[in-house]
């Protein structure tokens, strides 16, 4: 649920669970987007040919 | 003629044994996919469910997977966030099981509900003042985080890891992997422990309700403890398991004997909060509401009997704990089986305690005990994702690089 769905409500409860939820999910994304875009570019820089980590 | 794919320098049974073997469990996971569509097909009808008991066997099967399935959040904070670098060599495992166990989860949680389709209602039509929906927001969320984690596994398949994309990506996905493992745990702990807040704030009902600090009653805290406590035991037991079928050593001694230690001070600190809680909860708290301890046992000893504490407590609590806490007690294969298997049992019949044994006994004075008896359909789709898990975990022990140690501990000869 949005702030901006009309079953919305300004209080403790909806900010707690929904705010927590926003988070981790924020988290999750940023953290998996940072993954694809840095492998894009390293793999567009020559990096990944073979060789093990 | 699947060699390519199997990881570098490691021994596979044949093809032909390896898809008999997935043949034979495929065979039980279409006996529950059966039992799985007449559910969703029929309705709900299709189980035993009554007034006494509103969410069947599965309930209890939920719940259980999610205990044993905390090996993987545990294991994760332990490598990391704390940086115990020898679990290295075992995480790789505990997030697989955690997959399947969170999957087993998710799976029967769809089919509990009834009507799948409407899953999403308890995200967008959220009811903030319920337990169960930081439960569902976590659970989904620590899904996720666990697939993150599986991801880079199958990235490093033979094939897949000669992409240099994927190969990137594998490698990024490692590095940032603490941030994933941190989210993980924070979820964990929140939804292990709303799993027990569920049965602990139900005042209705006397056998289950604690106190507890602030909205959280004791058994929010002691259900992430046993999670993490117990978790790394059946990471243990399946570890050993998979030994026992591949007749190989797969994982060194000194990282099982590690997180027994671990596992061990975690369910002796545990079983010993619980021993407290039990006994605050049979002295205080039943009295004030009128009750004897004994008003919770039924006459039928071996349905809900007395019989039931014990185990939990003192049989699969202290025991293991006992076993696990001493080095020389723990290095014995036997006695680290044993407590692993203990372990296991006590968690499982810990979250049935809390969950279908507060259904059984009488709440009103013209009410009687209720023993539950599940449908063949709850049965079977029970059985389906542990079935599913096992197929799950035959595979990716075939063409992932689960064991870091067991091209070293199995050196095979060209």
């Amino acid at each position: 649920m949005f702030p901006f769905s009309f079953e919305w409500i300004w209080d403790v409860g909806h900010v707690v669970f929904h705010g927590g939820m926003w988070y981790a999910l924020s988290i999750i994304g940023a953290g998996m987007t940072y993954c694809v875009l840095k492998a894009a570019i390293d793999t567009k820089n020559g990096k990944g040919g073979g060789d093990h980590h | 003629m699947d060699s390519a794919l199997i990881p570098k320098g490691v021994e596979r049974c044949s093809l032909k044994r390896f898809l008999l073997g997935q043949a034979i469990v495929g065979a039980v996971v279409l006996w529950g996919v059966y039992a799985m569509i007449l559910c969703w097909m029929k309705g709900l009808n299709q189980t035993n469910m009554n007034d006494s008991f509103g969410f069947a066997l599965w309930i209890w099967a939920d719940l259980a997977v999610i205990a044993v399935g905390g090996g993987a959040f545990f294991t994760g904070l332990l490598r990391y966030v704390i940086g115990l670098k020898d679990l290295k060599n075992i995480i790789n495992y505990a997030v697989l099981i955690g997959v399947c166990c969170y999957g087993s989860a998710l799976l029967i949680l769809a089919i509990d509900i009834g009507q799948p389709l409407r899953g999403w209602f308890i995200f967008w039509h959220a009811n903030v003042h319920s337990m169960l929906t930081e439960v569902a927001f976590c659970l989904s969320l620590y899904m996720a985080v666990l697939i993150i984690e599986y991801i880079p596994l199958l990235l490093e398949n033979r094939q897949v890891d000669k992409i240099p994309f994927f190969h990137n990506l594998s490698h990024n996905m490692h590095v940032v992997m603490a941030v994933f493992a941190a989210t993980g745990a924070f979820l964990s702990c929140f939804h292990q422990g709303s799993l027990g807040g569920v049965s602990g704030v139900l005042f209705g009902r006397p056998f289950a309700f604690r106190e507890g600090i602030f909205i959280w009653p004791w058994t929010f805290f002691l259900f992430t403890w046993s999670a993490a406590a117990c978790g790394p035991c059946f990471t243990i037991l399946v570890t050993k398991i998979t030994e026992k079928i591949t007749n190989k050593k797969l994982v060194k001694d000194n990282v099982i004997d590690l997180l027994a230690k671990i596992s061990g001070w975690m369910i002796c600190s545990y079983i010993i909060a619980k021993t407290i809680d039990t006994l605050y909860w049979a002295f205080v708290t039943a009295p004030h509401a009128g009750f004897n301890v004994m008003d919770f046992y039924d006459d039928n000893f071996w349905a809900h009997g007395i019989w039931i504490l014990i185990m939990e407590i003192v049989i699969c609590g202290y025991i293991p704990a006992i076993i696990l806490l001493r080095e020389k007690t723990r290095q014995n294969q036997k006695l680290l089986w044993t407590a692993a298997i203990l372990a296991t049992i006590g968690i499982c019949l810990n979250r049935w305690v809390l969950v279908m044994q507060p259904m059984s006994m009488p709440v009103m004075t013209f009410d009687e005990w209720v023993l539950y008896l599940p449908s063949w359909q709850e049965i079977a789709t029970t059985i389906l994702p542990i079935a599913g898990g096992i197929m799950v975990i035959a595979f990716s022990y075939r063409y992932l690089p689960i064991f870091p140690q067991e091209q070293e501990l199995n050196p095979v000869e060209d």
